[in-house]
């Protein structure tokens, strides 16, 4: 149907008419608005920065382009290798870890039969993901210290230098990250756990089946909408870390540098550190790029396992 | 073994399962607060212990005296955390109202520009070069405030969501036609009905405004602006640099050297306590958060 020029003019009409009848919600938008464009909107239009040349007095707009000087820079050194190895690899260990043990954590709190141990486990097992990743680096320093540590005092026979040995720092970090958010994914997994229909449990306490069956049988298949979406969000989510984690927990410590040094800790680094806003710029723009790719990729499969937990 | 008591043993079986988890999650507390009580040499002797062998609150009584430095800590990390949590409330409430709107014209394309942030970002290298060196930031309460923590569009489109799904558009009408103004529907009709919507995100607001640490790292270096996480911050760094001197002159001499080994526990403990004081009781709230955020923005 084609729209004459006059019934144009007279959507165009009402439509003004419709956002001067709602400028009172425009304008509740307005703060909103303005802090997005500045926050989140500005330092996309920033990204830019990975194709040149950062001159201070210049600023971002003033620089030279380099083309992909910084790119071939960050690319020739083993930098890139490792710190993508360190960032892809800690966050696929952390995602099955992490979920394993939530799943483990939601489904006894579901088989539990006393009320209130099911009441404080669930309070106690929340309590690391309520303080800063800085507080867990004291306490991690607590167990470990060479000197004054809980660890090579009170347990080890002999002195571990804990800092200064890369080879535990794998373990020690999968071990902090699980620590501190199986407790949160636990209580996600749990609610949904307590929303599964409990006809079907009774359904299948009258086929007779034991605890493992109904597990197996009721409560996973229950869960695994949940789990897909979880997951998929942590892939979605894999070429970014924890800089509290990487950085503050090994207490920046040199010699564990291969081990602990991730994307962001690497674009720290070069940005406040060492001065070399290039190649921290290019790893920052990989990241970003590579994230917003992956965060796509992993919707479009939700979308197409289980639509209802499509993140858009 | 009949069932009855198969059960029981399964029950005991996971019991136990748990009591250790929780044990691993309370216990490094404990291991902090008990050496934040120990006596300094007692500290160095045995080293962190769960049953130190000489009590002492000197730690605390220094603290106390250095009150400068730790009360001023304190009520930095008070005034953020209330100023941010207070301005991330209104801006997210203004925001969330509009969009729970379903007559209002470019709905869509007003939630995709608030969506798009979360799939989309810069990264820290823009960030910083932009609030740094456009904004002149650095070495102010604002840096503490504004960046990334200010708005939330996870939070914005949790509270859109609840105003969509649980306040019915009759009631908004209807104060629509008495005459009501739409910031006066929004405080007088929608605000009161969300309730516990608001308690759940003023706590994960504000617990996000507690704890970080990043923000004056990145923006600040003036000592009088430190908060409490900042003060520990930056003490890992001495930390830092005495295990590095402990590498070229052996490790005793850190040791010996290290005159707060106690205190730095002791001020990581004051930086949890008010946290695990309210966390109890407000359990619920958080609860609620965490579900209703993890899998459902």
């Amino acid at each position: 149907m084609k729209t004459t020029k006059r019934e144009k003019q007279g959507q165009n009409q009402y439509l003004k008419k419709e956002i001067w009848k709602h400028r009172e919600l425009y304008l509740m938008l307005l703060p909103g608005a303005i802090y997005l464009l500045i926050n989140n909107y500005l330092p996309i239009g920033g990204l830019v920065l990975a194709f040149k040349q950062y001159n201070y007095a210049k600023g971002i707009l003033g620089s030279e382009w380099c083309g992909l000087d910084n790119f071939k820079f960050l690319f020739s050194t083993k930098d890139a290798a490792l710190i993508i190895r360190n960032t892809l690899g800690y966050n696929m260990v952390f995602i099955i870890a992490g979920t394993i043990l939530a799943i483990v954590v939601a489904i006894i709190l579901n088989e539990l039969r006393s009320a209130l141990s099911k009441k404080i486990y669930q309070v106690l097992i929340l309590i690391p993901y309520l303080v800063s990743m800085v507080v867990v680096s004291y306490i991690v320093f607590a167990f470990l210290s060479a000197d004054n540590g809980f660890l090579n005092n009170s347990v080890l026979s002999e002195k571990i230098n804990w800092y200064m040995s890369p080879q535990y720092w794998p373990y020690i970090l999968v071990f902090v990250s699980v620590w501190k958010s199986f407790g949160y994914n636990s209580i996600i997994y749990y609610a949904t756990v307590i929303g599964i229909d409990t006809s079907l449990y009774e359904a299948a306490v009258v086929d007779g089946a034991n605890r493992w069956q109904r597990i197996w049988h009721v409560t996973l298949p229950g869960l695994r909408a949940t789990i897909i979406t979880l997951t998929l969000l942590a892939i979605g989510r894999v070429m970014y870390s924890d800089f509290g984690l990487f950085y503050q927990v090994p207490m920046n410590s040199g010699l564990l540098y291969d081990v602990t040094t991730t994307i962001d800790v690497y674009v720290y680094k070069g940005l406040m550190v060492l001065n070399d806003v290039g190649r921290s710029a290019a790893a920052g723009f990989f990241q970003s790029v590579c994230g917003f790719i992956l965060v796509l990729t992993a919707n479009l499969v939700v979308t197409k396992i289980d639509k209802d937990n499509a993140l858009f | 073994m009949n069932i009855v008591q198969h059960d029981k043993l399964q029950q005991t079986l996971m019991h136990i399962f748990m009591i250790i988890l929780v044990l691993c999650c309370v216990l490094p507390f404990l291991l902090m607060v008990m050496a934040s009580v120990t006596d300094e040499e007692t500290l160095i002797r045995n080293g962190y212990s769960f049953f130190p062998e000489k009590f002492s609150l000197d730690t605390y009584a220094y603290l106390w005296k250095s009150a400068s430095t730790i009360g001023r800590g304190y009520v930095m990390t008070i005034a953020v955390t209330v100023i941010g949590t207070f301005c991330n409330l209104v801006i997210t409430l203004l925001f969330a109202y509009p969009l729970s709107r379903k007559d209002l014209p470019f709905r869509n394309a007003i939630s995709f520009f608030l969506f798009f942030t979360m799939l989309f970002n810069g990264g820290l290298v823009p960030t910083y070069m932009m609030y740094a060196n456009t904004f002149h930031i650095k070495d102010t309460i604002w840096a503490l405030i504004v960046p990334g923590l200010m708005m939330n569009a996870f939070y914005v489109i949790m509270m859109r969501t609840f105003f969509s799904t649980s306040i019915p558009d009759s009631l908004i009408e209807a104060a629509k036609l008495d005459g009501a103004r739409e910031l006066k529907v929004l405080t007088k009709v929608v605000i009161p009905l969300s309730k516990p919507m608001i308690v759940t995100q003023v706590l994960m607001v504000g617990l996000g405004y507690w704890n970080d640490w990043m923000n004056g790292m990145y923006y600040v270096s003036d000592q009088k602006l430190f908060t409490i996480q900042m003060i520990l911050n930056n003490m890992i760094n001495n930390i830092q640099f005495l295990s590095k001197n402990a590498a070229l002159f052996g490790a005793d001499v850190a040791a010996i050297k290290t005159p707060t080994v106690g205190i730095r526990m002791a001020i990581a403990v004051l930086a949890v306590l008010p946290i695990l004081i309210i966390y109890p009781f407000l359990q619920k709230y958080f609860v609620k958060g965490i579900v209703i955020g993890g899998v459902k923005g």
